[in-house]
């Protein structure tokens, strides 16, 4: 949407908004949580497929995460792993096989029990699911099987240590289905899914909506959760709604209770309407600017430095993101297990910047632009246009840099480009995020051993990177994460620049939505004030 | 039905076949030339997935037979098409001609109530432009039709659902519900629809105004208001109605936009799913059914406008 018409609009709703029922903030105790109530949620986009193993979008996401219970459950705060299906968990010494025990009584909402040999049958199923299921096959990587030792009890193992799996346990990616569902083709499974959450799916409609009702009689949940037993409100509606323009009137005027994708042009509208805007950082990789370092100036670490000098990360932030939005302080999010603050090596600082160009000889043209040995300073930045603020921010960059005289050009591709570029190495910079809520992340990312987008020469980090995937213990782990964050950060493979901040509007009268380690939500506990 | 027509008919039909082959052909040839394919597009798992390595990407383009050289694609495609199957969405595995006929019935009801809105806008606007004697009305309206083709349709939408639906609480913002719900989307619609009905009639209308046939009924001592509306109009009636075709395009185009603005199923909003993850089978199976109804309407008026105008099948 344009400027102006976002000006426009939100000018109409301000006046508008004298006219309507304007909820009045509440800045009372919220009170004792009463079970019953519709929640109407409105999301701009609908995935496609309703099988939480099958999707990846935050839209989409929201809806399903309420539909299965997962074997543990991740702590925002401290990023543990907690109880939910599963008692108790342990690892073997390389991280290669998991074994865990399940609580007992658990039914999925056809009526049949959540045993080992359920859990068993869904991991299975995972490596046949089609291209939708890139997260759970991620997670199950190198998976060899699941030995059901008892109907409680179960091991799974990898041909290699996997310890990003049990953090994978804790995400919608391995909710635990019925064995109906995971019986069906993955085609199939997009219509409806059976899983044993504290909702269900009452119905699913393309486009239009996904609409949960209350399990009646759940009587497990997550540990992590603040009342046992059944979900308080009684319906949840998603409702897809694309235009953002309609998806704020209608918080503002009461047609729903809850919106996501919330921009920073809608924020004032909205805090005025009395709306509570709740944020989380999500965790993983931030966003901001890897290179291809087999390329000249990919692999010239003095412009990578200058480019991470130049840039204004505050201004970035103030000028493109919602008010929550935070400066990337590291290679991983900060909301990210085994986050480690690097920001004093990120600082901004344009004559710095200049002083590293000058000394490896990239001297200022004419023009402003810098060259070596008459070959310009232009960095190309491959964007895809998959987050509505890339543009923004990737042309305010490209204004903060050209200050110290690097001619920043950038190239927008769509989203489905992105594997294959980075594959191929038809890039030089490439901006981009990941969201993970375990710090293995960097090691899909950066490892020679992997994928290697990047092109990095092994080193060093190639070590930590290894050692953290095979450390069952978190501060051991944790140490071995941050010493990783710093390589990159020092070595500049990486320049991170924003945490992209998943922002929610929630009505006045709604408490307890809940983000989880992930960034996406939990509405277990959430609850309306009833008329 | 003489040699002639069953001749011409022919024809007709032989160019409507081709143009469903063309059409069919061109989104086949544009969907593959577009970077990327819908594999590597699903698979990068919404905003933030991780890649899938190569060699699994590879295994899945293989299932869905877009592995094969793009001349065997494109023949096995043809070929199905021809028994009106046209595969199963990549994206969510339904069935491509089903999926069509479930957004169709949403999508006719804002058409055809759009349509009703263009007419009786359109129409009432350009009778009334060339009937009034007062010139600064005359002005006004036949600026109007300008003014609302040049209009956004998302832009207009918005602002529609920003006063009636949440500023005075009169009519639903979204959804499908029952015909309140399809009140904003029928007007965002068949505003310039109806302004080009307003453009093409209130020409011929001034045209037919100006015809001997007029001055004669005038002489005869015929009303303004009848020679207006049973001499004038009906003569003027014919060139609107030759629009048709283009109503109807406008109209399916439109839809696009309406369905997404007021959160409606239907035919446009399968459209913006489909081309975003490059779902060929559906945006196919899309374009082929959008041709032939263009193709239908076209020849529907063809075969009306003889019996409204016995001139014309005079000559052919």
């Amino acid at each position: 949407m344009s400027r102006p018409l976002v000006l426009w609009l939100a000018a109409a709703a301000v006046l508008l908004g004298a006219c309507g029922a304007t909820p009045a903030a509440s800045t009372a105790d919220p009170g004792t949580p009463r079970p019953g109530g519709t929640l109407r949620f409105a999301v701009s986009s609908d995935q496609g497929c309703a099988d939480p193993q099958q999707v990846g979008s935050n839209d989409t996401i929201f809806s399903l995460r309420q539909v299965v219970d997962s074997l543990t459950d991740q702590d925002p705060a401290t990023g543990e792993l907690r109880p939910w299906l599963a008692t108790s968990w342990e690892a073997n010494a390389d991280a290669s096989a998991y074994t865990f025990t399940l609580r007992e009584g658990v039914t999925f909402s056809d009526g049949t029990p959540l045993d080992a040999a359920a859990v068993k049958a869904n991991f299975d199923a995972v490596p046949d699911l089609g291209p939708r299921a890139s997260l759970p096959k991620g997670y199950l990587a190198g998976y060899t099987g699941t030995t059901v030792e008892s109907p409680t009890r179960f091991t799974v193992t990898f041909d290699e240590p996997n310890v990003q799996f049990l953090q994978g346990t804790s995400t919608h990616s391995l909710g635990i289905l019925s064995p109906a569902t995971v019986g069906k083709s993955d085609d199939e499974r997009c219509a409806s899914v059976i899983g044993s959450g504290p909702f269900l799916i009452e119905s699913y409609t393309r486009d239009d909506s996904i609409v949960l009702a209350k399990r009646a009689g759940y009587a497990w949940g997550s540990s992590l959760w603040q009342s046992p037993g059944e979900a308080q409100l009684d319906r949840v509606e998603f409702r897809i709604v694309p235009e953002s323009g309609v998806r704020v009137g209608s918080l503002q005027s009461g047609e729903v209770d809850a919106i996501g994708n919330i921009a920073q042009q809608d924020e004032a509208v909205l805090a005025a309407a009395g709306v509570q805007l709740i944020a989380r950082a999500n965790p993983g990789i931030p966003f901001g600017i890897s290179f291809n370092q087999a390329t000249p100036i990919g692999g010239d670490a003095a412009v990578r430095e200058a480019v991470s000098l130049a840039i204004d990360r505050a201004e970035v932030v103030a000028t493109v993101y919602s008010s929550q939005t935070t400066p990337a302080t590291s290679a991983l999010a900060s909301t990210t297990p085994g986050y480690a603050d690097q920001s004093a090596l990120l600082r901004f600082d344009p004559v710095e910047a200049g002083s590293v160009l000058d000394a490896a000889g990239w001297l200022p043209g004419p023009d402003g632009i810098r060259a070596r040995n008459g070959t310009p300073l232009t960095v190309v930045l491959t964007w895809y246009s998959n987050s509505p603020a890339n543009r923004a921010t990737v042309e305010l960059i490209q204004q903060q840099v050209r200050r110290v005289g690097i001619d920043l050009q950038l190239r927008e591709k769509p989203i489905s480009e992105s594997t294959p570029t980075q594959q191929s190495g038809d890039f030089v910079a490439n901006w981009g995020n990941l969201t993970r809520a375990d710090p293995d992340i960097l090691r899909s990312q950066y490892s020679t051993a992997g994928n290697n987008y990047n092109r990095l020469a092994p080193g060093p980090l190639d070590a930590l990177l290894a050692e953290q995937a095979a450390q069952p213990d978190p501060a051991d782990r944790a140490a071995t994460v941050a010493q990783a964050q710093q390589l990159l950060v020092r070595g500049y493979h990486t320049i991170p620049v924003v945490e992209l901040t998943t922002v929610l509007g929630v009505a006045a009268d709604v408490h307890g939505v809940l983000f989880d380690a992930s960034s996406r939500i939990q509405l277990h506990d959430a609850w309306k004030v009833q008329p | 039905m003489n040699g002639v027509t069953a001749r011409y008919l022919a024809r007709r039909l032989l160019a409507a076949v081709g143009v469903l082959w063309a059409a069919f052909t061109v989104s086949f040839v544009v969907l593959y030339l577009l970077p990327g394919d819908p594999v590597a597009t699903m698979a990068s798992g919404g905003l933030d997935g991780e890649p899938l390595p190569p060699e699994q990407l590879d295994a899945l383009r293989a299932r869905y037979g877009l592995d094969q050289p793009v001349l065997v694609q494109y023949g096995q495609r043809l070929l199905a098409a021809l028994t009106g199957d046209f595969g199963t969405s990549i994206q969510n595995g339904q069935d491509v001609r089903g999926a069509i006929l479930d957004a169709l019935p949403p999508t006719l009801q804002i058409s055809v109530a759009g349509l009703l809105v263009a007419v009786l806008f359109g129409g009432t606007v350009a009778l009334v432009a060339t009937y009034t004697r007062a010139p600064w009305l005359r002005q006004l309206l036949m600026a109007l039709p300008s003014l609302a083709v040049s209009l956004p349709v998302f832009w207009v939408g918005l602002m529609l659902v920003q006063v009636f639906a949440f500023g005075f609480h009169l009519l639903p913002s979204v959804g499908a519900n029952g015909a309140a719900a399809l009140v904003l989307p029928a007007v965002t619609l068949g505003l310039p629809t109806g302004a080009l009905v307003a453009q093409v009639l209130a020409k011929s209308l001034s045209q037919a105004l100006g015809e001997p046939y007029v001055t004669t009924a005038r002489a005869k001592g015929v009303g303004r208001a009848g020679i207006h509306l049973r001499h004038a109009l009906r003569n003027a009636a014919l060139p609107a109605l030759t629009v048709l075709g283009y109503v109807v395009g406008n109209l399916l185009a439109g839809s696009v936009v309406v369905e997404t603005v007021f959160t409606r199923p239907g035919l446009g909003r399968l459209t913006v799913a489909a081309v975003g993850v490059q779902d060929i089978p559906v945006v196919q199976g899309i374009v082929v059914f959008a041709a032939a109804v263009f193709v239908l309407v076209n020849l529907a008026v063809d075969l009306i406008y003889p019996l409204l105008d016995p001139r014309i099948g005079a000559i052919s």
